[in-house]
């Protein structure tokens, strides 16, 4: 009885957190085309509703109606598969994510701000947003395409090339929290904006940051899906409800890799300042996430794409030594203020 | 500080991934049931800017992928002893510090040899 309830509230959390996720996926389309919209000086959708806030929803139901397409080339197994193994990655990540402070408690059961604290939150993060690579290369290359191969090929190089930074950016949190777990991180960093590892770890941050971009496949770095010269890339040949698995899954990615970079750089749920406590800490959760979010659709306003020879060599000549410089600089600065 | 989670704590990630898959496939299924089919010779061959797809698209690739995937195995297990290094960092004090730096110097002749050789270029 008591397990029954236990893994009842489990399965409402995962409801709930899958819901909202993918609520502010769909309105995140939305935000990222009004916003360049007002950027390039013209309204974007207004027709569904006021404002075109309805666009989403209208958005949503054609591509469910939409027939599904199979090419007669593909390999109709892993064409099938592949977009299902590149949004399960993007959406389990949510699980390990503290989302506020206070839990819920009623009766003797707890309902925490967060699905589940497990002491290697981070790598496992890190472990299964890897997985989404082989999605995206098995799509492509099921696809029977040369527009889809080239995509999911460069996808591949791209992101596992990205990875290493990306790993080596947030050793300088875990270093300075001594935790992988997300919930512990979070709390290191409370007491005011000038705890918060951006200000202690502003290389890594930055660091971070560029990858996050690349590993998502946002400008500058869409080359994967770059429109002008692969139509889209590693989905040229999806329609339908697959298709819109693949875009869920980028944007679920971009919020995904905000909500770590606020985590690990941006103290998380924690206020700036403690006379600003007031305000709850998931609104500030949010705030945070937004401003990140709100940073990559302006870089993609702002921002010409890059060559991928420029892309690759960017990675592994600029920021992979530059990674490997911040973790040895951390960990010996570490070392001499704890002997203080 | 090491902390432990009770292996409990594991549990609602496998729940959560069932969720998902059933989620994925569950919407797929209900949208095969509910979407138009209308089988057609041109709509089912792939795409080649409109003209007529010449030859197999499973063409050779450059090798250069190949080698930058062997590199990127390399390197990401010498990160993956760095995570916990950083979780015990307190505890293991100078030891543990000049260890590291013996081990990334290592990492970094690779990494050089690597370069020399022509192994990051991208032409």
């Amino acid at each position: 009885m008591d397990l029954a309830i236990r893994i009842g509230i489990v399965l409402a959390e995962i409801a709930a957190v899958l819901g909202v996720v993918l609520t502010h996926v769909a309105y995140l389309t939305y935000m990222e085309r009004k916003i360049l919209s007002d950027m390039q000086d013209r309204l974007g959708p207004m027709e569904v509703g006021p404002h075109g806030l309805l666009q989403p929803l209208a958005d949503g139901l054609k591509l469910f109606f939409k027939e599904d397409i199979i090419p007669t080339g593909a390999n109709k197994i892993i064409f099938s598969a592949a977009p299902i193994l590149v949004l399960i990655p993007a959406l389990i990540g949510f699980a390990v994510v503290p989302f506020g402070r206070d839990s819920l408690v009623i009766g003797e059961f707890e309902i925490t701000p967060y699905i589940t604290d497990i002491n290697v939150g981070i790598l496992y993060i890190l472990a299964f947003s890897s997985l989404g690579a082989y999605g995206v290369l098995l799509g492509g290359w099921a696809s029977n395409s040369k527009y889809s191969l080239l995509g999911g090929l460069r996808s591949a190089a791209q992101v596992i090339s990205y990875e290493l930074p990306l790993g080596l950016s947030l050793v300088g949190p875990i270093l300075l929290s001594g935790s992988l777990s997300m919930v512990t991180m979070t709390e290191a960093q409370g007491g005011g904006f000038w705890h918060w590892y951006v200000i202690t770890q502003p290389i890594a941050f930055v660091i971070y940051m560029i990858c996050a971009i690349a590993e998502t496949n946002r400008l500058p770095f869409d080359l994967p899906e770059a429109e002008s010269e692969l139509v889209a890339g590693f989905f040229t040949e999806y329609s339908g409800m697959r298709f819109s698995f693949f875009f869920l899954a980028e944007y679920a990615n971009m919020i995904l890799v905000s909500c770590i970079a606020v985590v690990a750089f941006l103290g998380g749920w924690q206020a700036p300042f403690s006379f600003m406590e007031f305000v709850p800490p998931i609104v500030w959760f949010l705030a945070k996430v937004y401003f990140l979010l709100f940073f990559y659709i302006w870089l993609r306003a702002t921002v010409p794409r890059l060559r991928f020879d420029q892309l690759m060599a960017f990675g592994w000549k600029v920021m992979l030594p530059l990674s490997l410089v911040n973790v040895l600089l951390t960990s010996i600065v570490k070392y001499f203020l704890n002997q203080m | 500080m090491l902390t432990n989670t009770p292996p409990i704590n594991y549990i609602p990630v496998f729940i959560f991934i069932v969720v998902s898959l059933i989620f994925g496939v569950g919407t797929l299924v209900l949208s095969y049931f509910v979407q138009t089919r209308i089988d057609d010779k041109e709509k089912l061959s792939t795409y080649e800017c409109g003209s007529e797809p010449i030859s197999d698209a499973r063409n050779p690739f450059p090798a250069r992928y190949y080698i930058i995937a062997m590199l990127f195995v390399i390197f990401d297990v010498e990160v993956a002893f760095l995570y916990p290094w950083a979780v015990v960092f307190d505890q293991i004090g100078l030891f543990g510090l000049l260890e590291m730096i013996i081990f990334i110097a290592l990492f970094l002749v690779a990494y050089v040899y690597a370069w020399k050789k022509g192994g990051l270029e991208w032409d």
